[in-house]
């Protein structure tokens, strides 16, 4: 057998999903693993196959704590299995392991059950903090940028700010859920659970809301800024490489402020987002 | 007793450096892990050097580059890698290599480890250190996947013999005889893992004397200690414990083969305080002192 034969052999008996009491599947080719006077082919794959599937479940576990809290645990686990099987690894890096479980999940709704267009929003969140967290950062623009001021100037977003339109207030409840994380090593057991409960009604109930966020970071830590549906427009437009008079237009003509209150406004955001260093020259 | 001539302390002088790690003598270092960031950009403990997981920064921005950055200002840093692959059928990843460099150029590290194993095949990954088989033809594709390396990364590679769990009909000879082939073939150092030999030779009923005896000192870059799991049929490497007795006396035993050599203790789950980390690290000293015997 080649090296390479003997290589997907082995990767699709190892992907194979685990079975009852987190066994290797019995049917998983062993042919090309020797046993030894302790283990037998199979049982040697299964610390690899094990290995696997637990090192990749911790893995989304980490990346999606708000989509968990969403599904619940167990509808979470299935949703984790079946997507790590249709859309194994294709990175280098666990970091972006996540990074097609959006489509993958439009494609299979099923696995959210009633609660779709919440889970959709919480991954398109989730994985927005992912990207903000370490994605790269460029100069602010400064004064010196700003030399050709006027309408023609095209300035840029922060590579690592994502914008991104939802249907559901996610972003209070992944705070939540971070919080709830955070306390799970000091709070006893009982106040765990009644917290947990609270939070599993709170996503019950929780009432659909059209919000604009800006996913974001300062001093290295991912924030979550909700803003008008104007500014998430001008900000789009920029970072979509319109010049400052064009981005303007396209994202204000319709507003129903008076100019003034518009211009206060713009005047407002400008000083907001260079405040927070989301701006940056165009490369 | 076949060993027992080996464990005799060599008489002739120790060549600590070679042009595997940059002719370097690093001396023992630490693992830089996450929970130790703090105690160590706030109290700057003395260490020689930390060893960095490479893909952990191998990122654009954010707070792990920043973090490498106040490290680097203060500290010597060594990569060491968990995704190139080298034992893979496939071609070596473009995007990692280019990821890889940058951060080479970055830390400035005088050589450069990764493991010797596969871990992807058609562009799917496993995240883990698959057991090669030992063939001739995994011996050639590897060496040459290492020489590209090497050449593209500019910077010496020595490559890590990993724990194992599987053996492989195939194969066609031992686990040292293939990190021979492939060193040879690459002619790239050893990131010598005593721990892994240990583990391994208990998985697979070897003597882990034999594979010590017949690792070519002179090839060896750095050497790594670490602890592990023992379960009821098999040993896991785990790097969650202190390191035990029977592989701080084969550390001792690859110490005095190939003399005080790069250090490195690996602590990566359950990870105690900084301190106790770099206590259980220096426990390396005294079988360097005891290797540095130098002829009259």
């Amino acid at each position: 057998m080649t090296l390479l034969a003997l290589q997907r052999r082995m990767a699709a008996a190892l992907v194979r999903p685990l079975v009852a009491g987190d066994h290797v599947d019995p049917e998983a080719p062993v042919d090309y693993i020797k046993p030894n006077d302790r283990l037998t082919s199979l049982e040697r794959l299964e610390i690899y196959s094990r290995s696997y599937w637990y090192r990749l479940l911790d893995s989304l576990y980490e990346d999606f704590p708000g989509l968990r809290a969403v599904l619940g645990p167990r509808a979470f686990e299935r949703l984790a299995k079946a997507y790590l099987t249709d859309r194994p690894s294709a990175s280098w890096t666990l970091r972006n392991l996540g990074s097609r479980l959006e489509e993958w999940l439009r494609r299979n709704p099923a696995f959210a059950g009633d609660r779709l267009d919440l889970a959709l929003d919480m991954i398109r969140l989730e994985w927005a903090h992912i990207e903000a967290f370490d994605e790269a950062e460029e100069k602010v623009l400064g004064p010196e940028d700003l030399l050709e001021l006027g309408p023609g100037l095209r300035i840029a977003l922060q590579p690592y700010i994502r914008l991104i339109e939802l249907r559901y207030p996610v972003d209070d409840l992944r705070v939540k859920v971070n919080a709830a994380s955070e306390e799970h090593g000091t709070a006893s057991n009982a106040v765990i659970k009644r917290k947990a409960g609270g939070l599993v009604r709170r996503i019950h109930r929780m009432p659909a809301e059209h919000i604009f966020l800006a996913v974001h970071r300062l001093d290295f830590m991912v924030y979550y800024r909700r803003l008008d549906a104007e500014e998430f427009r001008l900000l789009a437009a920029l970072g979509n490489g319109l010049p400052v008079g064009k981005a303007m237009e396209a994202s204000l003509e319709d507003s129903p402020h008076p100019v003034e209150e518009l211009r206060r406004r713009v005047e407002t955001w400008f000083a907001a987002w260079a405040e927070m260093g989301w701006l940056c020259r165009r490369s | 007793m076949a060993h027992a001539l080996a464990r005799a302390p060599r008489i002739f002088k120790q060549v600590p450096a070679n042009r595997f790690n940059g002719f370097t003598e690093y001396g023992i270092g630490v693992g830089l892990r996450i929970p130790h960031y703090r105690h160590i950009l706030e109290k700057k403990p003395v260490v020689s050097w930390f060893e960095i997981i490479s893909e952990n920064y191998m990122v654009d921005g954010g707070r792990p580059l920043a973090i490498l950055d106040q490290i680097l200002e203060q500290y010597r840093v060594v990569q060491h890698g968990v995704s190139m692959y080298f034992g893979s059928a496939e071609p070596l990843n473009r995007d990692h290599l280019r990821r890889l460099k940058a951060l080479v150029k970055r830390t400035k590290t005088p050589w450069l480890t990764d493991h010797l194993c596969w871990g992807s095949v058609d562009g799917t990954y496993s995240h883990d250190l698959l057991p090669m088989p030992y063939t001739f033809e995994a011996a050639k594709v590897t060496a040459r996947k290492v020489r590209e390396a090497r050449s593209y990364l500019e910077v010496p590679i020595a490559v890590e013999n990993v724990s194992s769990y599987a053996e492989f009909h195939e194969s066609e000879m031992t686990e040292w005889e293939f990190l021979n082939e492939v060193v040879d073939r690459a002619d790239c150092g050893i990131l010598l893992d005593v721990n892994n030999i240990y583990v391994s030779s208990r998985n697979h009923s070897f003597d882990p004397y034999d594979y010590l005896n017949s690792v070519p000192p002179e090839r060896v870059a750095q050497i790594h200690i670490a602890g592990h799991s023992k379960f009821q049929k098999y040993i896991l490497d785990t790097h969650d414990h202190p390191v035990i007795d029977p592989v701080w006396k084969l550390y001792d035993h690859a110490i005095r083969r190939v003399g005080p050599t790069a250090t490195l203790l690996e602590w990566d789950d359950r990870i105690p305080s900084f301190n106790e980390v770099h206590a259980e690290a220096h426990k390396a000293e005294k079988y360097i002192a005891a290797s540095e015997m130098v002829a009259p």
